[in-house]
């Protein structure tokens, strides 16, 4: 039972309900109309957040996501087209701003009004292929693409600012021909209001700095980098579930994942 | 029809089709002015451009995507094998400069182990036209395809009338022979036809094969060959790992195969940069001097 509950606490999960629930014209319906709302999720390692999202709004059957990880299905640690839903596969940092931006050119080519979203990581901006791609999104005038930074100041091992330091963000993607914003990534009114001015300024791509913190009102794991990426216990599961409304916080006593 | 107007015919008649560049404009340098938005420059940005070329898969186009030929396989590899490769997204990726065709531009510009690379994707085909007649009898077929396709880009002037009959994963069998044959893909395939010439003055039975696409490759071609000469040659202009060698190989140790095969290939070292006959010459690949390597073998 243990797998079915391995998780990865997403900071993203209140952005991409927001998305999916307020911004995005996407649903069951019209997956592939071509004139559909686009989301890509370059930080592929957030899928969990996607697979709850999917499940909750009806791309696939809640019962599926007792497959995770089972090989008779492709709930895995990466998203996947092979889960209705999902665009296109991730999990290799610095790729899906290409491949948004070259939707984006085609939906502009096709005189098209639908909005391209690419949720990027603060440490996946380390990858020059992202600012190869932010440079040619702004060149080619983007303004229906949006790039999301989950700004959550961790990578993988260390706090972003004492690794590669990436502040100021805005200012770099400004010099690059994009029109930035920052919110409180953890706060629907706040993501409401900074994506209801779309787009930003008119010919240039959107970035949109969404503040957050991981494991974000659980005391007992928040910016805890062993505990993002782990197996928790049913014990604990519960734990934190009543930790998460008010209760003590949890002892954590089950292994920790190192898996990067 | 140049490969220029056969881009341009297909970009008018197919909305399917958008040719791309990373600010190499060698082979397509008229397009921009006559297909205007379906030509994307993305500048020098190999990865992003390969990226761009997935997006614009996803929505039913076909990306013609330019670049040279070192640059586009190895810089952007990443890029085609996970985004192309993964998703097996028809993009066309048409590498410039390829092999001896670098010429002076020295090792940081040699592509020679493009084919080995590209090959080793699944899904990714590989297209090695013989000059510039050959590519433009087979290239319709390999930009219509729905698979994704590395095409090596070839514009020597031919020195053979090709066979206007293409099919993707059929070798050209130019001639067969019973004591020699030589395999070639690529811009070699001149350089073999004066082999071939020279070798049957001095009175060899001397088969030719001109594969055309190294992935698939034309295996019965290959073992019938085997089978019918006394020995074989594989000739490139790519390091002798990953490429017609090693596919041969592959083939025969499957096939449970012995015969004698004689690689001419760059062994372990880049070439001398230098102008294309130059580099025949330094490097022993003229006709001449594949001849002697074959009248020599043993």
């Amino acid at each position: 039972m243990e797998d079915a509950l391995s998780a990865r606490l997403c900071p993203v999960l209140i952005l991409i309900v927001y998305l999916y629930k307020e911004f995005l014209n996407v649903n069951k319906n019209n997956l592939k109309d071509p004139d559909r709302d686009y989301l890509f999720l370059s930080k592929g390692h957030d899928v969990p957040a996607l697979y709850g999202t999917f499940a909750e709004i009806g791309f696939i059957e809640k019962e599926r996501l007792k497959n995770h990880l089972k090989t008779n299905d492709f709930i895995y640690w990466h998203p996947n087209r092979n889960i209705p839903g999902i665009e296109f596969h991730s999990g290799s940092l610095g790729h899906l701003l290409s491949v948004a931006t070259g939707v984006a050119i085609d939906c502009k080519l096709r005189k098209q009004n639908n909005k391209i979203v690419v949720i990027l990581g603060d440490g996946e901006l380390d990858e020059g292929s992202v600012w190869e791609a932010a440079l040619v999104a702004g060149a080619k005038k983007l303004d229906n693409l949006i790039a999301v930074v989950d700004r959550n100041h961790f990578q993988a091992n260390i706090e972003t600012e004492k690794l590669i330091p990436l502040n100021p963000i805005s200012d770099k993607f400004e010099a690059f021909g994009w029109k930035t914003k920052s919110c409180d990534g953890h706060s629907f009114e706040e993501l409401e209001k900074a994506f209801s001015e779309f787009p930003i300024e008119t010919g240039k791509p959107n970035l949109i700095i969404a503040e957050t913190r991981r494991g974000k009102g659980l005391p007992s794991i928040e910016a805890r980098a062993d505990r993002w990426f782990a197996n928790f216990t049913n014990d604990e599961v519960e734990m934190l579930l009543k930790e998460l409304h008010g209760g003590k916080i949890t002892e954590l006593t089950s292994e920790t994942i190192v898996a990067r | 029809m140049t490969y220029e107007e056969i881009l341009k015919d297909l970009v008018d008649k197919d909305e399917r089709f958008m040719i791309l560049t990373a600010e190499n404009r060698a082979a397509i340098r008229n397009l921009p002015d006559k297909i205007g938005d379906r030509f994307i420059d993305t500048g020098i940005t190999e990865q992003t451009m390969v990226g761009v070329a997935a997006g614009l898969a996803l929505r039913g186009r076909i990306p013609v995507a330019h670049a040279l030929a070192s640059f586009l396989t190895m810089r952007a590899f990443e890029f085609i094998r996970t985004d192309v490769g993964i998703g097996n997204l028809p993009v066309k990726l048409v590498g410039g400069f390829s092999g001896f065709l670098s010429e002076a531009n020295g090792p940081t510009h040699q592509a020679i182990e493009d084919v080995s690379i590209m090959r080793g994707i699944p899904n990714v085909n590989v297209f090695c036209p013989a000059d510039e007649e050959d590519m433009l009898i087979g290239l319709r077929k390999v930009m219509e395809s729905p698979e994704p396709f590395y095409i090596r880009y070839n514009n020597i002037k031919p020195v053979y009338k090709h066979s206007e009959k293409f099919e993707i994963g059929k070798a050209e069998v130019v001639s067969e022979g019973k004591d020699v044959t030589i395999i070639v893909y690529g811009v070699l395939f001149g350089q073999a036809v004066e082999a071939k010439e020279i070798l049957e003055k001095k009175g060899l039975s001397v088969g030719l094969i001109n594969l055309r696409t190294v992935k698939p490759v034309d295996e019965e071609a290959i073992l019938n060959a085997a089978v019918n000469s006394k020995l074989l040659v594989t000739l490139e202009d790519h390091f002798i790992t990953g490429g017609l060698y090693s596919i041969t190989a592959e083939l025969f140790l499957r096939n449970k195969i012995m015969c004698d095969v004689l690689p001419i290939a760059l062994k372990d070292s880049w070439f001398k940069p230098a102008l294309l006959q130059d580099v025949l010459e330094y490097e022993g690949f003229t006709g001449k001097k594949i001849a002697d390597r074959i009248f020599n073998y043993k």
